[in-house]
C-alpha cells in the first residue's frame, strides 16, 4: 500500500513537503484531484496519482492548469472535496476560471495550491502569487514548515466549506522540497460521488448575476477576515519592543535569528499563516506596542504594504520597514544568515557574521550546467535542424521542457521562450514581422497544454514557419508524467483514451506534415530541409521516446558504442552534439560505456566512421 | 540540543538524495530533530545536487554561506565549489574520485588537480578526510554505493551525534534489500577509510 494511505494515526515519518501536502489532502478526505505537473509542485500530484490507483480517489493529469481548475470547479460544485495543484506560473494559465470561480464559490471544500519558486530554481520567473489571493478575493494560507503544510491542507478544506469559497494554499520551493518528521493524523472518509444542484443565480455568471455575486464575495471575505483575526495560523510569540512580522519559511529564519542574537526578551513575532484577508485588528494591536517593526517576507512587499496602511489608519507612527536598499530585497530567496544580519542591523544589535573564507589560490572550477541526457532524442533533432538550416538566417522560438536546454552551445537551438505554448504563437509573430526563417520547437506535452491554439491561429492567419513537435511520449522534465498522447497501457492502466498528434495536426489544417525518426540522421536532415523550404505552416513530428523513460521502462536495450582506432581526433562528435557520454582521455575522445545508450547519432556524423558498437 | 549543519554536494545520479533519506531515518531512530532541504530540479540532467541537513534545535531547513559545520562532497571539484558554504571551522569530507563535467570535454574549462583541491580544503577548513569512495564502493561490490561509503566516513567523524548502529539500522530500513549486503560493506569500508585517514 502507498505509504501515504496508511491509516496509522500517530505514526511519525520523514516526509518531503509535497508528500506531507498529499497526505494532508488524504486526511481531509479529498475525493477529486486535478493538476498539470510543474516543479516545485510535481511530487504532490505524483503521489496522488499513485494513490488513486489503490483507492477510490479520483485523480487526473489535465491538459493544462486552466482545464484542471475548471474540471475541479465542477467537482467542488457537486459537493466533493476537491484539490487542484500547480506551480506558480500555472496559476496564470488558470487565472481566467480562478477570478470568476471566486464569485461563484463552491459547495464542497476546494483547495487550490500554488507552488511559488523564489530564486527560480526551476522556473522562468519568480512572481509572488500571494497577489492572486488579493486580486481574486480568495482566502489564503501559507505554511512555514513541512508538518504545518499537512495541517494547513486539512484546515483549508474546512475553511473552504465554512465560507463556500475556494481557498488558496501558497507554498514556496523550500516547503515543497524540504523533508521533516510528520505525524500522521486521522483520515476522514471520502465522499466520491456528489450531486449538482441547479442554482442559476449563483452559477451562471451573466452580468446581472455577477453583480450580485461580487457583493456576496466581499461579504464572504469580510467573514474570512473575522476568522483570520483569531486564526491559530496567525500566532504572536514573545513580547517586547522589537516587532517582527514574518510569513512562510522566513518565520523560522527569524525565530532562529532572535535566539542566535539573544534578543528573545525584547522581541515579539507575529506570523501570518492566514494571510488573506489580513487580520487587521491583530496587526494594529501588535504594532501598537512596538518601538520598531520589521516585516520579513520573500518576494514582494505584500504584508509590508498592508501593515503600513493599517498603522497609518490607527495613527501609529513607529518605523515599519521591510523592503529597502538597507534591508530586504524583492529578489530571490532569503536565508538564515541574511535574516539574522538584517534583524541585527535594524534593531541595533551587535553581530559579527561568520568570516568568509578567502578564495585566494582557488582555481577556476569548470561549470557543470544541466545537459540533455545521453541518448536524448532532442539532441539529435536539434543537430539535424541545424544542419538542414545551415545556410539560412533562422529564429528558433522554443518552449518549456527539457529541450529548452537546446539553447546551450554547441546546439544553440533556442532563441525565445516566455511561457508554455509560446513557441507556436511567437513563431506566427516572428514569421510575419521579419524575413527570417522561423523554426520552432515544442514538446508533446507542452503542445497539448497550449500549443494547439497557436497552431490553429497559424493555419487561419496563413503564417509562415516550421514547427518541430518533439514527440517523446512523456512529460519528461517534471518526472515522467503522462499526457494525452501517451499509451497508458504502458503504465499498466486501462480506461484511458489517446490523442494522436499527427492526426490532430493534419485535422487542424496543416498541409505540410512530416515525420522523422531523429536517430536516422541523414534521412531526417533531408526531410527537415524539405519542410523548411515549404512556404506556409509546416510541422515536423520528431518521434523517439525519452531515453531516461525508455531506460526506466526497459523499452530500450542499451548497446554502447566505442571510438575505434580510425579516429583522427577532429572531434566533430563532441563539438557538434556534445553528448555527456563523451570524455577525453590523453587528448583522445572516448565514450563512457556505462552511460551510452547506443542512439548511434555520433556514429553517423563521424567522417571516419570511427565510432562503432562495442562487441558484447 | 546543539545545532549541526551539514551540506552535501553531488552530481546528479550519485545518490545523495538517498544518503539524506538514510541520515533522516538515522536521526529519527536517534531522537535527533532534523530538517532537510534539497535542490533537485535538474538532478537527472547531470547538474549539481545539493542537500542541506540541519540537526538539532535550530528551526530553519536551509544553511547560509559560511555556516556549514560539515561539508560532505561526493565529487572533488564540487566539494571545492562549495567552499563558500564553509568557514575555518568546517570539517570537510570528500570523495577523491572525479567526474569531470562535460564542459571540460569540450574544452570550456580545466579540471583542477585533485591534490591541489585537497591542499586547499585542508589549508582553509578545520579538517579534511579525503577518500576514494568509488574504489571502495567497487570493492564493496557496487559502484552505486559511493553514497553509502561516504556516509560511513561521515559517521566516523562523530559530528552528527548518532551511533554507527543507528545508521546501519537506517541503511537497512531505507535502501533496497537487494543491495543491502553491498551497502553494509560499503558503509564499513568508508568508516574504516576515514578512521585510517592520515595515519
Amino acid at each position: 500500500m502507498h505509504k501515504l494511505l496508511n491509516d496509522s494515526p500517530g505514526e511519525e515519518i520523514m516526509l518531503l513537503g509535497n508528500e506531507a501536502i498529499a497526505r494532508g489532502a488524504i486526511e481531509a478526505g479529498v475525493a477529486f484531484a486535478t493538476t498539470y505537473p510543474g516543479t516545485p509542485s510535481s511530487e504532490i500530484s505524483l503521489n496522488l496519482f499513485q494513490m488513486s490507483q489503490e483507492s477510490d480517489l479520483y485523480f487526473e493529469y489535465s491538459t493544462n492548469e486552466k482545464v484542471a481548475l475548471e474540471v475541479a470547479a465542477a467537482a467542488a460544485n457537486s459537493g466533493l472535496r476537491t484539490f487542484c495543484m500547480m506551480k506558480h506560473v500555472g496559476l496564470n494559465v488558470a487565472a481566467d476560471p480562478l477570478m470568476t470561480l471566486a464569485y461563484v464559490g463552491v459547495t464542497g471544500g476546494m483547495v487550490i495550491l500554488t507552488a511559488d519558486d523564489p530564486f527560480m530554481f526551476s522556473s522562468q520567473n519568480e512572481q509572488d502569487n500571494r497577489y492572486y489571493a488579493k486580486f481574486g478575493n480568495l482566502p489564503m494560507l501559507e505554511p512555514s514548515s513541512v508538518p504545518e503544510a499537512k495541517e494547513m491542507m486539512k484546515y483549508a478544506f474546512d475553511l473552504s466549506e465554512e465560507l463556500n469559497q475556494p481557498v488558496l494554499l501558497r507554498t514556496t520551493t523550500r516547503i515543497n522540497h524540504s523533508n521533516a518528521f510528520v505525524t500522521f493524523g486521522d483520515m476522514k472518509s471520502r465522499q466520491t460521488k456528489g450531486k449538482f444542484i441547479r442554482e442559476p443565480l449563483r452559477c451562471v455568471t451573466v452580468p446581472a448575476v455577477a453583480r450580485q455575486l461580487h457583493a456576496k464575495l466581499l461579504e464572504k471575505m469580510n467573514k474570512a477576515k473575522g476568522i483570520s483575526e483569531t486564526s491559530r495560523f496567525n500566532p504572536v510569540e514573545g513580547s517586547g519592543k522589537f516587532g517582527i512580522i514574518a510569513n512562510g519559511v522566513s518565520f523560522y529564519y527569524a525565530m532562529d535569528a532572535v535566539k542566535d542574537l539573544g534578543i528573545e526578551e525584547d522581541t515579539k513575532i507575529l506570523r501570518l499563516g492566514f494571510s488573506n484577508p489580513m487580520p487587521e485588528k491583530l496587526i494594529k494591536d501588535f504594532v501598537k506596542d512596538c518601538e520598531k517593526v520589521i516585516v520579513i517576507e520573500e518576494g514582494e512587499p505584500f504584508m509590508e504594504e498592508a501593515v503600513k496602511a493599517f498603522a497609518q489608519e490607527a495613527g501609529i507612527t513607529i518605523p515599519i520597514s521591510g523592503k529597502s536598499e538597507a534591508l530586504f530585497s524583492r529578489l530571490y530567496e532569503y536565508d538564515p544568515a541574511m535574516v539574522r544580519e538584517k534583524i541585527a542591523a535594524y534593531f541595533g544589535i551587535e553581530y559579527t557574521p561568520k568570516e568568509k573564507l578567502s578564495s585566494d589560490n582557488v582555481p577556476e572550477i569548470p561549470m557543470r550546467p544541466p545537459n540533455l541526457c545521453s541518448g536524448c532524442s532532442h539532441r539529435a533533432t536539434f543537430y539535424e535542424v541545424k544542419q538542414a538550416a545551415k545556410d539560412m538566417d533562422i529564429i528558433c522560438p522554443t518552449d518549456i521542457g527539457c529541450y529548452t536546454l537546446g539553447f546551450l552551445p554547441p546546439l544553440n537551438m533556442g532563441d525565445f521562450v516566455i511561457c508554455m505554448g509560446s513557441s507556436v504563437s511567437t513563431s506566427c509573430g516572428f514569421g510575419q514581422a521579419t524575413d527570417q526563417k522561423v523554426v520552432s520547437f515544442i514538446g508533446d506535452s507542452t503542445f497539448f497544454h497550449s500549443g494547439i491554439t497557436g497552431l490553429v491561429n497559424a493555419v487561419f492567419n496563413n503564417h509562415n514557419f516550421t514547427l518541430v513537435i518533439l514527440e517523446n511520449d512523456i512529460t519528461a522534465m517534471t518526472g515522467h508524467q503522462p499526457h494525452p498522447g501517451v499509451d497508458m497501457e504502458r503504465f499498466g492502466l486501462d480506461g484511458f483514451g489517446r490523442v494522436n498528434i499527427e492526426d490532430l495536426v493534419r485535422t487542424l489544417g496543416v498541409e505540410h506534415v512530416s515525420i522523422v525518426k531523429p536517430f536516422k540522421v541523414r534521412k531526417s536532415i533531408e526531410t527537415i530541409r524539405e519542410a523548411l523550404e515549404y512556404k506556409g505552416v509546416s510541422v515536423i513530428i520528431s518521434r523517439e521516446p525519452c531515453a531516461l523513460y525508455a531506460k526506466s521502462m526497459k523499452l530500450l536495450k542499451p548497446r554502447a558504442f566505442k571510438v575505434s582506432d580510425r579516429c583522427v581526433n577532429h572531434r566533430d562528435c563532441i563539438n557538434s552534439i556534445a553528448c555527456p557520454s563523451f570524455y577525453l582521455e590523453d587528448g583522445k575522445v572516448k565514450i563512457d560505456a556505462d552511460t551510452c545508450v547506443g542512439c548511434a547519432v555520433c556514429a553517423q556524423i563521424c567522417p571516419e566512421n570511427a565510432i562503432t558498437p562495442l562487441k558484447k | 540540543m546543539e545545532t549541526t549543519r551539514l551540506i552535501m554536494v553531488a552530481v546528479g545520479g550519485q545518490g545523495n538524495l538517498l544518503a539524506s533519506k538514510v541520515l533522516g531515518e538515522a536521526a529519527l531512530i536517534s531522537g535527533v530533530p532534523v530538517r532537510m532541504s534539497e535542490i533537485h530540479g535538474m538532478a537527472q540532467r547531470g547538474g549539481v545536487v545539493e542537500s542541506a541537513i540541519v540537526f538539532g534545535d535550530a528551526t530553519s531547513s536551509i544553511i547560509s554561506d559560511s555556516e556549514a559545520d560539515i561539508l560532505l562532497g561526493f565529487e572533488p571539484a564540487e566539494t571545492l565549489r562549495a567552499l563558500n558554504r564553509c568557514s575555518k571551522d568546517t570539517k570537510v569530507i570528500t570523495n577523491t574520485a572525479t567526474l569531470p563535467p562535460f564542459t571540460v570535454s569540450i574544452g570550456k574549462g580545466v579540471y583542477p588537480e585533485v591534490e591541489n583541491i585537497k591542499e586547499l580544503l585542508k589549508e582553509k577548513c578545520a579538517s579534511l578526510v579525503a577518500i576514494d569512495a568509488m574504489k571502495l564502493a567497487k570493492e564493496a561490490g557496487s559502484p552505486m554505493s559511493v553514497n553509502i561509503v561516504l556516509l560511513g566516513a561521515l559517521v566516523q567523524s562523530g559530528s552528527l551525534g548518532f551511533t554507527k548502529e543507528n545508521v546501519i539500522e537506517a541503511i537497512k530500513r531505507r535502501t533496497k534489500k537487494a543491495f543491502l549486503d553491498k551497502n553494509l560493506k560499503a558503509f564499513e569500508l568508508g568508516y574504516e577509510a576515514a578512521q585510517n585517514y592520515g595515519n
